[in-house]
């Protein structure tokens, strides 16, 4: 194979990865921007989401449709209950609070999953027929493409939703203040509680894809990945969604090509580097607005 | 010290404090939010021992002056200067330690701390002794905090607290929080004082009390007082001159009696306000 | 007003409490009360009490949540160990208290490093910042050997042969000295500053407080002690691993600050030895920690976020307190 290909190659399946970080981090940003809180258990909504995909596929290996419904579907509801259950109850406290809990929910997810199907990894039963597509010179697997695919779509739909229908309106006027908006007759819980089924539901899309791209799930898969995400976020600017699919395919892109060139270990610690990086320069990220605080 | 005044005389009252070096200086100051400005051309002068009343109706821009003044925000125009030293470019804590000391509209105590410590912080940069000195407990550690409680009872005093020393702040009732709130930025020794409404929510009596508390503040500490309020009665009742902001700009300046006679102010806002204040 | 003993009493009476409970400790090792088994438990206890102080001074003094405690013991662990290893011209009870400050230098300077940009950032990004830099540093103890071909942390093959120096008695007199500092410190005005910050920003600002100041002394003081933790760590272990200094090791200590009360540090002592021993009493509970640790958590944060002592400090006032009111049947005199 040509360099030429080999870096078209790459740049595939970087898209692919940053695709996966894409759809966790808006599930990210999303919650952010609601109530504030840095949802540390929503990588571990993406873990459940895998186990599920993974339950259906080595159960029902010839209906790759029901382990996708299945996992978004669980996805959400856990989302929706988390919320429900863990952070509805704490909303008027600290936010160190919130994102203790937070933490504290992760955490049980982790161990609950560990404790019931075991710490080793799992292997997942491959979604496609054909594994293969050859362009040109150039061989892509299906799931690549069709992984960029799925997020280009998800981003439409979901900025549609945002920018278009009533429900996205009260999103965005929760967001920008939730006191007002419940004076304006916004119902805030449902609101919220949208937004965590909406992130989730991305998530759980993300697991399965994820899935495609590392056929195995672990208990601890989704730390790195959610960690990872969150850095896309971030760099991509908190509260934005094309900030999240450009910081996404930014971290994906990254930690490919730092594996190309030999440093796979080094991976994990230049995305962090990153992270700081943008943190010391631009906090708000590349599309994120900086909102100071009233006085 | 040499400096251009400006004529004509840019103080509130301008024979007040005649011959003194003002405490405070601020000429053509201005702010922008995006497109929006929120304070234009604010320009004033206040003697050492001035109380001055700063009002004008919702949404005027009176704590968004506060917020300047105190470097919260960066004005976007204009200068300010302090016993004559420009304040541009120092951080909030920069500018209280050059002199000048606020409270908040919406009370901004240490709630979970105890009331002495409350106004011990205010006395925080007037300790000295370092880390090291209290980790070993040396004497001058000893001397330092000695000396800063028995300054922070006295000013607790003032308004008769000191029994209160060891409550939890955030459990006070309202009208003490904003009291020990002056206290405590009088105990960082300001040479002026910025207070955001200071008569909130307490009933006649209360304000009477502290109209005269203001008052035997300024005489005891010799400093100046600049205050946002809406009663009506403790502004014209204690303040030797009176700004009056309306959107963003100073639309008079003068004593009481000028203010309550000029015709723009009382179409601006006493005329709205007429039957709340009388 | 309430009364209070006087400071030289209460010091002396904490001191001679101390020295009693050590002298206790080695009286029982040594007629076999405790066993082995236990004596490292309480040595572990111990380090644990250390790391759960420092992490309260970040987050129930400062106010602030870094995940990075175990980046933080690991560069104070692998330091002091890897000195530890090349000093063999002293014997290694005489180089370990150096030892164990150098680590705690050098996780105050790596807390310097990060505490700078991260104190800048608002909430939730200091703790994704700090887990991100605790990650960054197992890391490149993993890897830093192959990357630059030398031998110094030996990566995922375990740094072996550190000297076993930690015992409980030198364990605990760093308990108390760090207890100490602490102490010190928050009855200062510099812990007061730092309360400040924690109770209202703005304000304290207002107050001629030098925000950056203070935040980054909090945070490289809790550096520090979590590296001497470290360090006492790589000395009660006798080897090291970079895997010992995962995301799971900060939570631990983070359960024991929640669990003691955020800004007490008695309650992070207390639920510090409470959660290492209890564990250990019941083996059978042993595949259950987690879960039930992340269930404290949660159970914790939503119906007594307070913990277990509030900001409240366990003191002889109030073992005082609590007899006079059984005495007195409650009438305490004002």
């Amino acid at each position: 194979m040509s360099t030429f290909s080999l870096i078209i190659k790459q740049i595939i399946n970087g898209l692919q990865l940053g695709s996966i970080f894409a759809l966790v981090a808006v599930g990210y940003s999303m919650v952010y921007g609601i109530i504030r809180l840095l949802n540390f258990a929503h990588c571990d909504i993406i873990m459940v989401g895998a186990y599920i995909a993974w339950f259906f596929m080595a159960n029902f290996a010839n209906m790759p449709l029901i382990a996708v419904a299945a996992s978004i579907l669980g996805c959400t509801l856990l989302g929706v209950t988390i919320e429900k259950v863990a952070y509805k109850p704490l909303r008027s406290s600290p936010r160190i609070s919130l994102l203790i809990t937070a933490i504290g929910i992760s955490y049980l997810l982790e161990n609950t999953a560990q404790l019931m199907l075991g710490a080793a990894a799992k292997k997942v039963p491959g979604f496609f027929t054909v594994e293969t597509i050859r362009i040109g010179q150039v061989t892509v697997s299906t799931a690549s493409l069709v992984t960029i695919a799925v997020l280009a779509i998800s981003m439409v739909l979901l900025t549609l939703l945002v920018q278009k229908t009533k429900l996205g309106r009260a999103m965005r006027a929760v967001s920008e203040d939730a006191e007002t908006a419940q004076l304006m007759g916004t119902n805030i819980n449902g609101t919220i509680s949208f937004t965590f089924a909406v992130g989730s539901a991305l998530a759980g899309i993300g697991s399965v894809l994820y899935c495609c791209a590392y056929p195995q799930v672990s208990p601890t898969m989704g730390s790195m990945l959610g960690l990872k995400a969150f850095v896309a976020a971030v760099l991509g600017g908190i509260g934005s969604i094309p900030g999240a699919m450009i910081g996404g395919f930014m971290i994906g892109l990254t930690e490919v090509f730092v594996s190309a060139i030999g440093l796979s270990t080094w991976k994990d610690a230049v995305v962090f580097l990153i992270l700081i990086i943008i943190l010391l320069v631009k906090p708000s990220g590349i599309l994120g607005k900086t909102v100071s605080e009233k006085v | 010290m040499t400096r251009l005044v400006p004529t004509p005389s840019t103080g509130v009252i301008p024979e007040r404090d005649l011959g003194k070096n003002p405490v405070l200086e601020v000429v053509r100051l201005g702010i922008d939010f995006g497109g929006l400005t929120a304070v234009d051309d604010f320009t004033i002068t206040i003697g050492p021992t001035e109380i001055c009343g700063l009002i004008g109706p919702n949404g005027a821009g009176k704590t968004t002056v506060f917020n300047l003044l105190t470097n919260v925000y960066q004005p976007t125009r204009g200068t300010i200067l302090l016993n004559g030293v420009p304040t541009q470019g120092k951080s909030v804590y920069e500018v209280n330690k050059m002199g000048i000391a606020r409270t908040f509209q919406n009370v901004r105590l240490f709630r979970e701390m105890s009331v002495e410590d409350n106004v011990l912080i205010g006395l925080h940069n007037s300790m000295d002794y370092n880390i090291f000195e209290s980790f070993c407990k040396m004497p001058r550690y000893f001397r330092e905090e000695k000396k800063s409680h028995e300054k922070a009872m006295e000013l607790l005093s003032i308004f008769n607290m000191e029994h209160l020393a060891e409550d939890k702040a955030g459990s006070l009732p309202y009208g003490v929080q904003r009291r020990l709130e002056i206290l405590r930025a009088l105990a960082t020794d300001p040479s002026i004082i910025l207070l955001d409404e200071p008569a909130a929510g307490m009933n006649p009596n209360e304000t009477e009390a502290l109209m005269q508390n203001i008052q035997k503040i300024r005489d005891t500490f010799r400093i100046a007082v600049m205050l946002i309020e809406h009663d009506m009665n403790l502004v014209m009742g204690i303040c030797e001159g009176i700004a009056v902001l309306n959107y963003g700009r100073i639309i008079a300046k003068g004593t009481p009696d000028e203010i309550k006679a000029n015709p723009q102010v009382i179409e601006a806002y006493l005329g709205n306000r007429r039957g709340e204040s009388a | 007003m309430k009364k209070k003993f006087n400071l030289p009493v209460r010091q002396l009476a904490t001191v001679g409490a101390f020295a009693f409970f050590l002298i206790l400790g080695n009286f029982l090792m040594e007629k076999k009360v405790i066993g082995l088994y236990y004596t490292k438990v309480l040595m572990v206890a111990a380090i644990n009490m250390i790391l759960a102080v420092s992490l309260n001074i970040a987050t129930g003094y400062l106010g602030q949540l870094p995940l990075g405690s175990a980046g933080f013991m690991a560069v104070g662990a692998y330091t002091s160990a890897i000195i530890m290893r090349k000093v063999t011209f002293v014997s290694p009870a005489l180089a370990f208290p150096v030892c164990i400050i150098i680590g705690g230098l050098a996780a105050a300077l790596c807390g310097f490093i990060i505490g700078v940009p991260a104190l800048r950032l608002k909430g939730d990004y200091i703790a994704i910042i700090t887990l991100g830099f605790a990650e960054i540093i197992r890391i490149v103890i993993l890897n830093i050997d192959s990357a630059l071909g030398i031998t110094l942390t030996y990566g995922a093959s375990n740094l072996k042969n550190i000297p076993k120096t930690t015992t409980f008695t030198n364990a605990f007199i760093w308990v108390f000295i760090v207890c100490y500092l602490v102490n010190a410190l928050m009855k200062s005005r510099h812990g007061r500053a730092i309360l400040s910050i924690r109770d209202n920003e703005i304000a304290a600002e207002s107050c001629g407080i030098n925000l950056t100041y203070y935040k980054t002394m909090a945070f490289i003081v809790y550096a520090f002690f979590t590296g001497i933790g470290g360090a006492l760590y790589a000395g009660y272990l006798g080897i090291l691993n970079p895997s010992g200094f995962s995301f799971a090791k900060s939570i631990d200590i983070l359960v024991m600050v929640v669990l003691g009360g955020m800004g007490s540090m008695t309650g992070s002592v207390i639920s510090a030895a409470v959660l290492t021993i209890v564990p250990e009493i019941l083996h059978a509970f042993s595949d259950y920690r987690m879960i039930v640790y992340s269930l404290l958590l949660i159970v914790v944060m939503i119906f007594r976020p307070a913990g277990l002592m509030g900001n409240k400090e366990f003191s002889m006032d109030m073992l005082t307190g609590m007899f006079k009111k059984k005495t007195k049947g409650g009438q305490r005199k004002k």
